[in-house]
C-alpha cells in the first residue's frame, strides 16, 4: 500500500485544477514513475494526491495546418517516441525518450512529468530547449502558454504555482523545420539510468555554413540549459575540426557543472567539451552534411 | 479508506472490485491468487511485477490497481492454456533460460509484449537486449534469456 493519505481522481482539467489549488502541497499524480517511488520510499510531501489519469484529452499528439505540433501532458514516452508526426518532425525528441529508462518505465512515464517534476537530468529536456517548447498551462486564473525557457528555475523547481496543470506542449514549425538535430545521453549504463551530462544540438545549414545553431545541456548546470557563447561560436562556421574546437573551448563559458557520486565536476566539463563535438557532428550527419 | 469500483478482465476472467485507492495492481494480482507476479524492488528497477495492460507491458509495482479500470490484464500464469505453454514460455525453457525463476514470470511478459509487437521483423541481439532492459535477473547472465527472444520471435 502507497501512503497515500488524500487522493482525488480528477473528472476534468478545471477540476484537477480546482483540486489542487485547495490544498497546499497537492501533487500531481500522472504516469507514476517518480511520485509512487518516492511514496514507496516513505519521502513526505506526496501524501496528497490528484489523480489526472482518467484526462484522455491530455494525451492526444496532433498538429494544424500550420505544423505547429501538440504534444498531451500525459502522453507516454512510447506514445510520443511511436507517433508518425514526432518521428517526421521531430525525431530527436523521440530519441531523446528512448533513452528513458526500460520499456516498462516508458509505457507509463509522461513527458508532462518528466518536464515538470523539474529534474536537472530531464531526458526530455535538451529537445525541449532547442525545439523551443511552449507549455500550455491551465492554472485558477485561466489558460496561459509559458516558454520552456526560463521554465525551470532551480533543481526540482519551476515556474509553476499551486494550481497549476500543464495541458500540453507545443512546438511551432519554425523551430523545427529545416532542423537536424541530435541527442547524446551520457550515462554509466546503456539503460535504466539517469544522465550523466546529456546534450543535444540542432542545426540548420545554409550550404556549407551554419544559419542556426542550438545546442542544450541537461545536468550541467542548476537546471537544463542553452548555450548562447558556445552557440555564437558556430554562426557561419563551415563545420570543421578547428570550428569544433572553438566550440568547445566556448562552451565552458555556459555550463556549470558540480561534482555528484555519479561524476566530479572536472570529468563533467570534459564530457561537456567532448559531447558538444560529437552531437553537432551526429546533427550535421542527419542534416547529410560533411564533417 | 479511500475506495474506487473497478471492472476488469485478468486472464479472461471478469472481475468487479471495490479497492484501496492506496493499493498496487501488484497487491491486487497477488491477492488474488496470481502469484506469478513478484514484488522484487517495488520501485520499478527489476520487472519482476510485469504485467501486459491492454498488452503493453508495466511495471505493476509502480501501477496504481485502480487505473486497471476497464482494462484487461494479462499475467505469466494466464499464457498457458489447456495445459499448453505459449511459444514465449516453450521458448525459455527450450533455451534453458530459467534458473532461480524470481524473475521469469516478468520475463516472460516483456518478452510477449515484444514479440507481439515485432512480429515478422528482424531484430538485432542489440535491439532485443534494448527491449529486455527493464528486467533483471541474478542468476542466467542474460544470454540464454536473449536466445529464448530470439527463437520466440521466429516462431
Ligand atoms: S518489483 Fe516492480 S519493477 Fe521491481
Ligand atoms: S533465473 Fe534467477 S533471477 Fe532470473
Amino acid at each position: 500500500m502507497f501512503p497515500i493519505e488524500n487522493y482525488h481522481y480528477a473528472t476534468s482539467v478545471e477540476d484537477a485544477v480546482q483540486h489542487l489549488a485547495a490544498y497546499e502541497g497537492t501533487k500531481i499524480l500522472a504516469g507514476g514513475t517518480d511520485v509512487l517511488v518516492r511514496l514507496h520510499e516513505g519521502k513526505s510531501g506526496y501524501g496528497h494526491l490528484i489523480d489526472i489519469n482518467g484526462l484522455d484529452e491530455l494525451k492526444t499528439i496532433s498538429m494544424d495546418e500550420s505544423g505547429t505540433i501538440f504534444i498531451g501532458s500525459r502522453a507516454t514516452f512510447t506514445e510520443i517516441i511511436t507517433n508518425d508526426i514526432i518521428s517526421r518532425n521531430v525525431p530527436m525528441l523521440a530519441q531523446s525518450l528512448l533513452t528513458i529508462g526500460g520499456p516498462q518505465v516508458r509505457n507509463t512515464g509522461t513527458m508532462g512529468g518528466n518536464i515538470c517534476n523539474g529534474a536537472v537530468s530531464a531526458d526530455s529536456a535538451c529537445a525541449a530547449l532547442v525545439y523551443e517548447f511552449d507549455l500550455q498551462i491551465q492554472g485558477t486564473e485561466g489558460e496561459r502558454r509559458e516558454s520552456i525557457h526560463g521554465f525551470h528555475t532551480g533543481p526540482g523547481r519551476t515556474i509553476l504555482q499551486q494550481g497549476d496543470l500543464l495541458k500540453s506542449f507545443v512546438i511551432r514549425p519554425e523551430n523545427y523545420t529545416d532542423f537536424k538535430a541530435s541527442y547524446i545521453k551520457y550515462a554509466m549504463r546503456g539503460a535504466m539510468d539517469i544522465a550523466t551530462i546529456g546534450c543535444g544540438a540542432a542545426i540548420k545549414m545554409h550550404g556549407e555554413e551554419v544559419e542556426t545553431f542550438k545546442l542544450a545541456f541537461t545536468v550541467a548546470a542548476p537546471t537544463p540549459i542553452r548555450c548562447p557563447t558556445a552557440e555564437k561560436t558556430m554562426k557561419g562556421a563551415v563545420i570543421s575540426e578547428e570550428s569544433l574546437k572553438r566550440l568547445a573551448d566556448a562552451v565552458a563559458a555556459d555550463v556549470k557543472p558540480r561534482t555528484s557520486w555519479r561524476a566530479s565536476k572536472e570529468f563533467r566539463l570534459h564530457i561537456i567539451r567532448t559531447l558538444a563535438k560529437k552531437v553537432t557532428r551526429q546533427a550535421v550527419d542527419n542534416q547529410g552534411g560533411t564533417c | 479508506m479511500q475506495t474506487r469500483n473497478i471492472n476488469l478482465t485478468i486472464n479472461g476472467k471478469k472481475y468487479e472490485l471495490v479497492v484501496d485507492v492506496r493499493q498496487s495492481l501488484l497487491e491486487l494480482l497477488r491477492e488474488r491468487g496470481y502469484t506469478s507476479v513478484k514484488q522484487g524492488c517495488g520501485v520499478g528497477e527489476c520487472g519482476a511485477c510485469t504485467v501486459l495492460v491492454d498488452n503493453v507491458a508495466v511495471d505493476s509495482c509502480l501501477y496504481l490497481a485502480v487505473w486497471a479500470d476497464n482494462t484487461t490484464i494479462r499475467t505469466a500464469e494466464g499464457e498457458c492454456r489447456d495445459g499448453k505453454l505459449s511459444p514465449v514460455q516453450e521458448a525459455y525453457m527450450e533455451a534453458g533460460a530459467v534458473q532461480c525463476g524470481f524473475c521469469t514470470p516478468g520475463l516472460i511478459m516483456a518478452t510477449t509484449a515484444f514479440v507481439e509487437e515485432n512480429k515478422g521483423k528482424t531484430l538485432s541481439r542489440q535491439e532485443m537486449k534494448k527491449a529486455h532492459a527493464g528486467n533483471l535477473c541474478r542468476c542466467t547472465g542474460y544470454q540464454t534469456i536473449i536466445n529464448a527472444a530470439e527463437e520466440a520471435l521466429k516462431k
